[in-house]
């Protein structure tokens, strides 16, 4: 979705502020939203996908008002009861309505596991043959999709050449709506700096953007760059 | 970006009613939530302790130097740690969430390599940590791919117009580290002693690391 999120390119949004000695959390209730976020995320009745979706769905003025841990607990909310863990009158009140859970609580002798966990949104490299091999010169489409998608609008009808190909993983956009799990060529595809942000841009800069087969189609106007 | 205007107060509440303020709405919408999810059984208070603990004092920065650190002073690590880097970084124990796919990026004098996550907050837990505020906000976030000359001038580098700049944008689930350039004055240091001196910012890539820390 073309949402304030994507924020690649924007101007306006002041210097960048680095906090000497930052701490890990700078109150108490961020370290407990946080924790609940994971925790919640551990009943397995949504996938990252969908979190980050769930983000993106933040009224825009209020996405950019929040902090991170706000945004963390909107989405929290949101999604417990989008995905009919809590009734909105639970989360308003307070006060469970008495009718059982449908799941239990991650036992804390699992989470370690949970913690170390490998493997995330990587399938099997069998599950799907490459679209493109490095070198390749690829463009990005020009959608402007409704659903959650992480081809950033800055990047959209650009030429660039896949530098590597990461492999098989879960597409983020169906899996962000259904939660099926559609396996794609992950690569990271090399832009020019001039080819994102036009002729002013120095000749040395370039952007490296993870994107997945159906993000790209090939170009075959003999090489060279656009 | 975390600036803003309502009542979050910076001196208490860290610990709610300790100086006798009153909660904050967030607070409050926070407790509500543990209480109701606890009473539900949907969440176990001890696993939230747990990574609290966890996130807070046993995973951050200091692993991804002690990588780094390695890589300098062990040619086959290094080479090991470029070529399939959630294998090397494995060996040395630091696997997990938002780590499962690694990729490291070798700065050299004339290549520079930066981290964003212009879409979200995509950022390496196993060997960072959980990310600074800076590196969250949408002045980072906005202005890393568009500006990084510029960027790296606030963060302290200047780079040489010979120098090519490589922005990674963290956009699907892959994650990167970056191995900052070892630097001169540093050759009778031990592979400890090199860990101590590899900042956060050098491994997202937007400082250099100095031979001694300020």
């Amino acid at each position: 979705m073309n949402g304030v999120h994507d924020m690649g390119g924007m101007h306006g949004m002041g210097p960048v502020e680095p906090e000497p000695n930052e701490p890990v959390f700078h109150h108490e209730w961020e370290r407990r939203v946080f924790a609940l976020a994971l925790a919640t995320g551990f009943l397995r009745r949504w996938n990252i996908d969908m979190g980050r979706f769930a983000i993106e769905r933040m009224p825009p003025a209020e996405y950019l008002r929040a902090t991170y841990y706000e945004k963390w607990l909107a989405r929290t909310e949101r999604l417990l009861v989008e995905r009919g863990l809590l009734s909105a009158d639970e989360l308003t009140s307070g006060r469970p309505d008495g009718r059982p859970p449908a799941v239990r609580a991650l036992p804390p002798a699992e989470l370690h596991s949970a913690v170390r966990n490998r493997r995330a949104a990587r399938m099997d490299d069998h599950l799907k043959a490459p679209t493109f091999k490095p070198g390749d010169r690829v463009r990005t489409r020009n959608v402007h999709p409704e659903h959650h998608t992480r081809l950033p609008r800055y990047a959209r009808d650009k030429v660039g050449v896949v530098d590597r190909d990461h492999g098989v993983f879960i597409l983020p956009d169906e899996h962000a709506s259904s939660g099926t799990k559609v396996p794609s060529h992950c690569y990271a595809v090399r832009f020019e700096g001039r080819e994102l942000w036009g002729p002013h841009c120095g000749p040395r800069d370039a952007v490296y953007i993870d994107l997945f087969d159906e993000y790209l189609e090939p170009v075959n106007d003999g090489g060279g760059p656009r | 970006m975390h600036d803003h205007d309502h009542d979050h107060d910076h001196d208490h509440d860290h610990e709610p009613g300790v100086h006798g303020g009153p909660l904050t709405d967030t607070q409050l919408r926070v407790r509500a939530l543990e209480s109701l999810l606890v009473d539900k059984g949907l969440v176990d208070p001890k696993t939230l302790d747990e990574l609290i603990d966890t996130y807070e004092t046993k995973v951050g920065p200091r692993n991804g130097a002690r990588v780094v650190a390695r890589a300098w002073v062990d040619p086959a690590f290094k080479q090991r740690l470029l070529a399939d880097a959630s294998e090397a970084i494995a060996e040395m124990g630091y696997i997990g969430r938002q780590g499962e796919d690694m990729v490291v990026l070798e700065n050299t004098p004339k290549v520079h390599n930066m981290v964003v996550c212009t879409l979200c907050s995509c950022y390496p837990w196993p060997v960072l940590g959980l990310p600074p505020v800076w590196y969250k906000s949408a002045p980072y976030r906005s202005r890393a791919v568009i500006d990084p000359r510029g960027v790296l001038r606030e963060f302290g580098v200047a780079l040489g117009d010979d120098v090519e700049v490589r922005v990674w944008d963290s956009t699907a689930e892959l994650r990167y580290l970056v191995l900052p350039e070892r630097p001169a004055g540093t050759e009778g240091m031990t592979e400890e002693q090199l860990a101590e001196i590899v900042t956060r910012d050098a491994m997202i890539g937007v400082a250099r690391v100095q031979a001694s820390r300020r």
